[in-house]
């Protein structure tokens, strides 16, 4: 599949020219807050052509959501409503139905049925008491006169059409047995199988490991050639923008701020803030802010922290008397160091321990193996020594919303650590505390406010300058911007490499995202099921990597250029297996192959 | 699943003898005689030792506790000191009437209870949600006792529709299972209602409704069985509350079950009968939740036995 850009231009002419399947005009949103009625979409118009990807871009609060909420007539009640615009879907033949105009129950007949919608959550999208082939089959039955068990044949077609083996027996299944791709490749086949005319998909890869975004998106082009639905995806990924769409529309803050071809707005954006979300966009292998990869000399620095063949294993109990009969193996056999002034990354799919490695590494989770903090070994201390090496490690998590205490002032967040290690005055924490604000972008003046009183960017901030009090040696940053906007995102991760140049501070940056990897890192380390498969320079695993799933991971990213568009996706067909063991089964332990440099990497040459 | 059956089975006996232990020591350390209210007030002090004697109560403690044990164990409650008869014959013969008055309590708790906590959760923030709140208040803050009046001077006596007290037809159940059924009827409209908000939230909700699915489809099929969980491993734990309430509400209307019966037992020292009631209710209370926490899996496929 070559795309060039003006097949690309030719194509999305070819769509426009048979005539729209949805066309919205002025359309605005209201929602009634407590400070009265806020318009979160003004004055919106699009038209969308039949057989059409057209891509809503842009970040949390853009309005982009509530646009695809309003189609669909499901804007949250009673609070939401549409305050002004029409919004009118087409038949084939020509003949128009203004859908802010129909009762509920018309409206119930085209849901589902000629507009249907996917959603960001696949875990939590689909009803867990409900099994799979009743949430197929109810909505065929709703919408068709077909018998229940013609219902049941067009649920195992569309499970069949989204690629799920064994669809007859995946009928029975409850949601909780499958994964978070195979759920929303299910939310996929509900939406389809009754041929919709327009399929809404708000997000519909964001919550899903890079590699089966790959396959899942993938899955949405080529379903979408075969029966020619016209598709509005939603999203805040510019790769996945340059991989899906004919057209882009950039929203911010409600308003239109751009549109245009997908060409068209890569090469050549007009407004500011196309250029502005652009530009913040990581990237592999762009060069975009990559400094000269620090050279490490492993023999002579002290290191930070050295790890050394650490194990984390939970036990599962089973059985009569509720005995250990299983074992999830975490983290198995995993070394590593990091020096003072370095980054190593951290980086694998859900489920491959790279979490766990971390709160091992900060003493929160019991292991087996060695962990040297500083030169201190974490094992043999007793309660007064670990609290000191405890100083050196600080965490900072993903969740920038969940990981405040949103009853404590955050000048007091902050301070909190330093009065758990009794350091300084009341006077001297105050004045301390002030200078990390100033530090990390945020004033003193702020110290008395509560976390809500905050944005997303500017919490993660605070969890940095609460991270930064005590003056550790290591800071673990577990997916620490995966949360926030690009544009806020790029901003967070300046301010950390700011840091590390200032303090010498060493982190670790547990990440999913390698574009964020190789944007920040000195070293990666890439795991897979508990254990590392390859460790390197970045340079080494980014531009020469040896192992095929580190090679897989770098290929799934989409990239944000149209006219790179990747060659077909190598399929995965199966689930990646579980990192859960029988008692007494063996866990082979993958034997890392030196391919000079530092540059390790687990294969049999 | 046989596995969990016999672990849950060890644990309700171990918890069955704690029971027994418990009570048996409290009822030793009651001040009140037995001897005394069996001989009268008259009885020569020979007459009382013989009784005593009689009866075993010279022992100590661990030895009286052993016997009843041991007779407990051959499935012998033992003998009412004033009724003259089994203390297990005494407890079957009213067992029946005590769990028709149970089982219509608790069908008069979930139909009025969960009905009111569905129309509120959907009719949230209106005037109707109101009412519905401040009538579950009164539910579960009125007393027993006095419901049961009200109940009674209304529908019986003022209205004559129900009799006033008895066993025999269904007539006979309504007002004493209304009496009990109104109390958990609050707690259920309550608990109904939070957990029904917190399910009409979740993103398959949102998912049902993008299908286009009717709102009887979307409110029954898809909210219901989320929103009831919680309450039916309540339903477990209200078998406890039951027997509390049972001895209430059976003297209040005359009803003759176990309550009426420990409600005499207890204010004559009458220990085998006091110690057998509790040790039934005790059973009914752990088998109540067994049953609860058996259904679960039926409701949430997520929830595996174990």
């Amino acid at each position: 599949m070559s795309a060039g850009v003006v097949d690309e231009h030719a194509d999305a002419a070819a769509k426009a020219a048979a005539g729209p399947v949805l066309e919205i005009t002025g359309l605005s949103v209201g929602v009634r807050g407590e400070d009265g009625e806020r318009e979160v979409v003004s004055g919106l118009s699009l038209s969308l052509g039949r057989g059409e990807t057209l891509c809503i871009a842009g970040e949390s609060g853009s309005g982009k959501s509530m646009t695809a909420l309003a189609i669909m007539r499901l804007l949250p009640q009673p609070a939401g409503r549409i305050s002004a615009g029409t919004i009118r879907l087409f038949d084939k033949d020509g003949s128009a139905v203004e859908l802010t105009a129909l009762d509920e129950r018309r409206m119930r007949g085209i849901r589902g049925d000629r507009i249907a919608m996917i959603f960001q959550e696949p875990m939590t999208s689909l009803n867990p008491v409900l099994s799979i082939g009743r949430q197929l089959t109810e909505s065929i039955e709703a919408h068709t006169g077909l018998s229940h068990a013609e219902a049941q044949r067009r649920a195992v077609e569309a499970l069949k059409a989204v690629r799920i083996s064994e669809a007859e027996s995946r009928l029975k299944q409850f949601p909780h047995e499958l994964s978070g791709g195979m759920r929303q490749r299910v939310m996929i086949a509900m939406a389809l199988a009754l041929e919709p005319d327009v399929l809404i998909a708000d997000e519909p890869t964001t919550a899903l490991d890079v590699t089966v975004q790959g396959e899942v998106l993938e899955l949405l082009r080529d379903l979408q050639r075969q029966h020619g639905t016209s598709v509005i995806l939603i999203t805040h990924d510019m790769g996945v923008v340059a991989e899906m769409a004919d057209r882009v529309i950039v929203m911010r803050n409600g308003r239109m701020v751009e549109e245009g071809t997908t060409a068209d707005i890569f090469t050549g954006p007009q407004a500011a803030y196309t250029q502005e979300l652009l530009a913040a966009v990581p990237r592999i292998g762009s060069g975009v802010g990559r400094r000269a990869s620090a050279e490490p000399d492993p023999a002579t620095r002290d290191k930070v922290a050295v790890v050394n063949d650490l194990h984390v294993r939970f036990d599962l109990r089973g059985g009569f008397f509720g005995r250990v009969n299983r074992r999830v193996h975490a983290v198995e056999g995993v070394s590593f160091s990091i020096a003072p002034n370095e980054t190593l990354a951290l980086v694998g799919e859900s489920g491959c321990g790279k979490s766990t490695t971390a709160k091992a590494l900060a003493g929160l989770v019991p292991y087996t193996g060695a962990v040297k903090i500083g030169g201190r070994e974490l094992s043999g201390l007793g309660g007064d020594a670990r609290k000191a090496v405890r100083r050196d490690v600080q965490m900072v998590f993903q969740d920038p919303y969940a990981s405040l205490d949103p009853r404590m002032r955050v000048g007091d967040l902050v301070a909190e650590p330093l009065l758990i290690h009794g350091i300084g005055s009341r006077q001297e924490r105050q004045s301390q505390v002030a200078a990390l604000f100033e530090r990390v972008g945020l004033s003193a003046a702020q110290m008395e406010l509560y976390p809500h009183e905050f944005s997303g960017g500017q919490r993660q901030r605070i969890c940095i300058a609460r991270a930064l009090a005590l003056k550790p040696k290591l800071i673990i940053a577990d997916e620490s911007v995966s949360a926030l906007d690009v544009s806020v995102q790029a901003r967070v991760l300046d301010l950390l490499k700011e840091l590390q140049r200032e303090f010498g501070v060493a982190y670790l940056f547990i990440s999913h995202d390698m574009a964020v990897v190789e944007n920040i890192s000195d070293r990666v380390a890439v795991m897979y099921l508990g254990q590392i498969v390859e460790i390197g320079s970045r340079d080494q695993v980014f531009s020469n990597p040896r192992h095929p799933y580190t090679r897989r991971l770098i290929e799934a990213v989409p990239v944000p250029d149209p006219s790179r568009r990747r060659p077909r996706f190598a399929r995965l067909d199966r689930e990646i297996p579980s990192s859960t063991r029988r008692i007494g089964e063996s866990v082979p332990k993958l034997v890392l192959k030196d391919f000079g440099g530092g540059h390790l990497a687990a294969i049999a040459d | 699943m046989i596995a969990y059956l016999g672990r849950r089975l060890i644990q309700s006996l171990l918890i069955l003898l704690g029971v027994s232990l418990i009570t048996f020591a409290l009822l030793y350390l009651l001040p009140a005689d037995p001897v005394r209210q069996i001989a009268g007030r008259s009885a020569t002090p020979e007459t009382v030792e013989n009784i005593r004697r009689q009866l075993g109560l010279d022992q100590p403690f661990i030895v009286q506790y052993w016997h009843y044990l041991a007779r407990l164990l051959g499935g012998d409650l033992g003998r009412s000191y004033i009724q003259r008869s089994e203390v297990t014959e005494l407890i079957v013969s009213r067992l029946p009437a005590s769990l028709l008055l149970m089982v219509g309590a608790i069908l008069c708790e979930l139909a009025i209870g969960l009905t009111m906590g569905l129309i509120a959760a959907v009719r949230r923030g209106t005037a109707t949600d109101q009412t519905l709140m401040v009538a579950s208040f009164v539910g579960v803050s009125a007393p027993q006792f006095v419901v049961g009046l009200l109940l009674l001077y209304v529908f019986a006596v003022r209205l004559g529709w129900f009799p006033i007290g008895g066993y025999g037809s269904w007539r006979h159940l309504v007002l004493p299972s209304l009496t009990m059924g109104i109390l958990g009827a609050g707690w259920y409209a309550r608990m109904m209602r939070s957990s029904m908000i917190d399910v009409l939230r979740q993103d398959y909700m949102r998912t049902a409704r993008a299908k286009g699915l009717a709102r009887g489809a979307i409110l029954f099929r898809h909210a219901l069985p989320n929103a009831i969980l919680p309450v039916v491993a309540m339903i477990g734990i209200d078998v406890g509350v039951f027997m509390g309430g049972i001895v209430v509400v059976e003297s209040v209307f005359g009803w003759p079950g176990i309550g009426q019966l420990a409600w005499q037992a207890i204010q004559r020292v009458d220990i085998p009968i006091i110690m057998g009631v509790t040790l039934v209710s005790a059973f009914a209370i752990v088998l109540g939740n067994l049953l609860a926490d058996i259904i679960a899996p039926f409701i949430d496929p997520r929830i595996k036995l174990r």
